[in-house]
């Protein structure tokens, strides 16, 4: 296949209004040349997963700054596993305790970022994670 | 789901995973994409309706599709929508933010959407949106909506995919609406004005009234943002479709489109020769003379039998039948506003 945009889907679950992280994201991906479907705010982890399966995105990207991401990042993997899509890789992002991360990533999630995660280094793990999926089809 | 049969078969079960996945290989030119194009041909196709939304950046494209989904799915239909966002020039990338007005339904399965960047197109679609607006009426949507990017003047690649046309305009974009009228105005078959609800609404419609009269275009107004003129908008689409079916109008349109795009994949598949033909030929002092020269060496054929270089050079753009009896008939009137 010749070279190709990856797609990535950037949702915002849960109840905080605050876009600003996942607006930044969207915007440095698709300087990077990402094709990225922004969803807006206060997202069901269903509805995520269902526009996830719908666009057919190479990964999707979680944006959480209430505090509730232990209980939202896995909510949208298991939704996503509901939805035919338990195959696509989750990121997320956002103040999220150096604590958290571990249980995350035993959840599932692939990689995390925090507001001090440089944006090359994020640009470069998305990149991987969807080189990575897009191999796979 | 790797096989083409697969594919397939999952966009016929209205499987979302195989519907996403067929697109996405037509859209990236995979080999298994020859395939699912040909089983296109479907009676399925034939019968959906396929309804162009376009318009000026910020008009409400996208919050009208949104509240149209609800209008038909209060009616039982499953819907599709294929809506494009511009891919940046400098990256490559895109924001596809048409979505979010749509977020709504997310979780209906019986509404599909899928949103899609031009890769380089500039007629205001992707080279895929037809094959992906065609996939979605495969998986049993019907109609199919196709919001185009932020036209201007000369976008109008929607007119010959989409059987309907609404062009959605809105108070305060003033300089891109008179720069509209020598196109898009004239093609679309609906027009729209959203944002009724801004205090400068009125004047557009007094504008657009002649506008619409003359050339016996249906105009609606609607707020989008509050729901209001959807379901005239909804049902003069379908009293429109209707009679453009009953007439023929429909099948001469879809036969044209076909030609049309046919025409766009021959020339597409002839640049690489061309170009090799221009390069071998090396730099004339005339570029027409060059094209000229290098096309009748590629056909094989005297440069004389070659359309002559004024006959090339101005060419219609879309000839549009006219439908004003149909509009008419199906109308009453040519304008249709809500209370
Ligand atoms: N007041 C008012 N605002 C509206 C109406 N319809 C849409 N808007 C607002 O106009 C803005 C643009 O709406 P969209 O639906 O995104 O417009 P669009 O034409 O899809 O925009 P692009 O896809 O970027 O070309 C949003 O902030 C909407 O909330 C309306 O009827 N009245
Ligand atoms: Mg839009």
């Amino acid at each position: 296949m010749t070279t190709r945009p990856f797609r990535v889907l950037i949702g915002k679950p849960g109840l905080d209004g605050h876009d600003r992280g996942a607006k930044f994201v969207s915007r440095a991906l698709r300087d990077a040349g990402f094709e990225v479907v922004y969803t807006g705010i206060r997202r069901t982890p269903e509805e995520i997963a269902a526009a996830a399966v719908q666009e057919d995105v190479d990964a999707v990207g979680l944006s959480l700054l209430s505090g509730a991401h232990n209980e939202l990042f896995p909510a949208v993997i298991a939704a996503l596993e509901k939805a035919g899509g338990g195959d696509i890789p989750v990121f997320g992002g956002g103040v999220i305790p150096a604590e958290d991360i571990p249980g995350l990533k035993r959840a599932g999630i692939r990689s995390v970022f925090t507001p001090g995660t440089p944006v090359k280094d994020i640009i470069a793990s998305v990149t991987a994670l969807c080189q990575a999926q897009a191999a796979k089809v | 789901m790797r096989t083409p049969a697969d594919i397939i078969a999952g966009i016929l079960a209205r499987n979302p995973r195989a519907v996403g996945r067929a697109i996405s290989l037509v859209e990236n030119g995979d080999p298994r994409a020859g395939e699912i194009l040909a089983a296109l041909e479907d009676s399925r196709v034939a019968a959906a309706t396929i309804l162009g939304i376009t318009g000026p950046g910020g008009a409400g494209k996208s919050t009208l599709t949104g509240q149209l989904i609800g209008h038909y799915r209060a009616l039982g239909r499953r819907i599709g929508v294929v809506a494009v966002d511009p891919s940046s020039p400098i990256s490559g990338g895109a924001l596809l933010g048409d979505r979010v007005r749509m977020m709504a339904h997310a979780t209906d399965e019986n509404v599909v959407v899928r949103s899609m960047a031009t890769r380089g197109r500039i007629g205001g679609l992707c080279a895929a949106a037809g094959a992906a607006v065609r996939i979605m009426a495969l998986a049993g949507c019907d109609p199919v909506i196709i919001e185009t990017v932020g036209v201007g003047q000369a976008e109008i690649d929607v007119v010959r995919l989409a059987d309907l046309t609404a062009l959605v305009m809105a108070p305060g974009l003033g300089d891109d609406i008179q720069a509209m009228k020598a196109g898009l105005v004239e093609l679309a078959d609906i027009l729209v004005v959203n944002k009724g609800d801004h205090p400068a609404a009125e004047a557009l419609m007094l504008e657009m009234t002649p506008v619409a009269r003359e050339r016996g275009r249906a105009l609606v107004r609607t707020v989008a943002t509050e729901g209001k003129g959807i379901a005239e908008l909804a049902d003069t689409a379908t009293a429109l479709a209707a009679a453009q079916r009953a007439s023929g109008e429909q099948a001469r349109r879809r036969q044209r489109n076909r030609e049309a795009e046919a025409v766009d994949w021959a020339v597409e598949l002839l640049r690489p020769a061309i170009r090799a033909a221009i390069h071998s030929a090396g730099p004339g002092c005339d570029p027409r003379a060059t094209a000229r020269a290098a096309l009748a060496d590629l056909l094989g054929r005297p440069s004389e039998s070659l359309p002559t270089l004024s006959e090339a050079a101005f060419k219609p753009i879309i000839p549009i039948s006219p439908i004003v009896e149909s509009v008419e008939a199906a109308h009453g009137c040519c304008s249709a506003t809500h209370a």
